[in-house]
């Protein structure tokens, strides 16, 4: 059984008035690239930096990497963020970069960094604020991988970036994630970019998690049945419907229900992809129809060791 | 500590992966296909290395844990085995056909094509033809050996 990479029970954040962050639980496994999505001001980033220890929850308790208090000192260590648009110290060379940043933490592997920007071609000379938009953004996740974290989050990665850029960041992302195994939690409000690369899916509206699990999962475990709308109400009240449209003549109806379950007669079934799956939720005031934390049902995680 | 994303990414393995974001198939299972569709065309031989997951991961920005899904997946079917420490290996072959035969049955295929074409059928119509015939002669031969283990039947993902 995998330990869970991000626990939050209850956890909310406020500011003054306003909770950025409400009855927050959730719980992340190891070995996933864990994707936050939803509508700006969900409390995204929020969750982001109360579990990197950035920011101080006003109610619940959060830990990370198996149980340890985020912002402790062994939370810090395990843990690499790279906030929204990358901030770095434009008049600094990428080389005092290296440098700050080896004696700001414990752990810092110094020549890798160095290969890694060399293998990107990134000049270890050239200020901070001269380097192209890719080349910040892989500076920046050049240094939160040499501290060698076992968990790596992502505040909107890859929002400033061109789609070359943004394709080579996610390349060096999931290359880390194969070559050293570490657990990724990231967040964008654009599922699209997403869906390559994430498979554990946490969707946020309003402070509230709406939606948590192993995208393979929550796909198997909805089907879009489509059908004549005179006959949607009858099966509306039987099938566990999460949302209806419908026109004059044909309704659709997106339920929970696996393959193997039986489709009513005249009614077709098939599957629903990941945009479709969130935007429903996402609309859907009713918060959390689908699984809980994962914790109840942590034992048939995946194996995700790599073998080179 | 080698992330050698600048190094010839197919290295090792006779086939390169690609990916059709519009196709709506999952990418898992395009990888899955990809290598069926080698294997029956004879690009990929039993023996041959499939390409590494941290080469695939790093050509198309793709989660590792979806490289590995295709691999055991294909591990199942049992058309390719893993070797620890070296990557994983095709084991089976799907061509039953040699390689002259196959190219003798391309000729008479494009010689039908060209006869469809000379009567009219546009390439939506001969594809149209070519699944309901095959269709047909799937549900004659699978009249006739009832029972008998098909095993390619169960993907309908279209």
């Amino acid at each position: 059984m995998s330990p869970n990479v991000v626990e939050a029970s209850g956890l909310g954040k406020r500011y003054g008035s306003t909770w950025a962050l409400r009855e927050c639980t959730v719980a992340i496994p190891e070995g996933h690239v864990a994707a936050l999505v939803g509508p700006n001001g969900a409390g995204k980033t929020t969750l982001l930096n109360i579990a990197a220890g950035l920011v101080a929850p006003s109610a619940g308790e959060v830990t990370v990497l198996g149980g340890r208090p985020a912002g402790s000192p062994a939370a810090l260590d395990g843990i690499a963020f790279v906030a929204q648009d990358t901030p770095m110290y434009k008049n600094l060379s990428a080389r005092d970069m290296l440098h700050l940043t080896r004696n700001l933490n414990r752990r810092f592997d110094q020549p890798y960094a160095e290969a890694r920007l060399g293998e990107l071609g990134i000049p270890l000379k050239r200020k901070a604020g001269k380097l192209s938009g890719g080349q910040q953004a892989q500076l920046a996740l050049t240094l939160a991988l040499a501290r060698r974290p076992r968990l790596l989050v992502l505040d909107e990665p890859m929002a400033m970036l061109d789609p070359i850029a943004r394709h080579d960041f996610m390349a060096s992302v999931m290359t880390a994630m194969a070559a050293d195994g570490v657990s990724v939690v990231l967040s964008s409000h654009v599922l699209a970019e997403l869906e390559r690369v994430a498979d554990y899916l946490i969707l946020m509206s309003r402070g509230c998690v709406q939606l948590a699990g192993e995208v393979d999962d929550l796909l198997a475990a909805h089907r879009m049945l489509t059908g004549p709308a005179a006959e949607a109400d009858r099966y509306a009240g039987r099938l566990s419907v999460v949302h209806t449209s419908r026109g004059e003549a044909q309704a659709h109806l997106l339920i929970r229900a696996s393959a193997d379950d039986p489709v009513p007669p005249g009614w077709e079934a098939h599957t629903v992809g990941l945009e479709e799956l969130a935007l429903v939720y996402l609309r859907e005031p009713a918060p959390a129809v689908l699984p809980g934390p994962a914790r109840a049902r942590g034992q048939n995680n995946q194996q995700t060791e790599v073998t080179k | 500590m080698d992330i050698d994303k600048q190094s010839n990414t197919g290295a090792g393995s006779p086939i390169e992966f690609r990916l059709d974001p519009a196709s709506g198939v999952p990418t898992y299972l395009q990888l899955v296909q990809q290598v069926e569709h080698a294997l029956r065309l004879g690009y990929l031989k039993p023996g041959d290395q499939l390409p590494k997951v941290r080469d695939v991961v790093a050509a198309l920005a793709i989660n590792p844990n979806t490289v590995l899904k295709a691999y055991k997946e294909l591990e199942t079917k049992g058309l390719a085995a893993g070797r620890p420490g070296q990557g994983t290996f095709v084991q089976a072959t799907l061509s039953q056909v040699a390689l002259p035969e196959l190219a003798g049955l391309r000729r008479t295929l494009l010689g039908w094509l060209a006869s469809a074409d000379a009567a009219g059928l546009d390439e939506d119509g001969m594809v149209a033809l070519f699944t309901s015939a095959l269709r047909d002669f799937h549900e004659s031969r699978g009249s006739r050996t009832r029972g008998g283990a098909a095993g390619d039947e169960t993907e309908g993902v279209a």
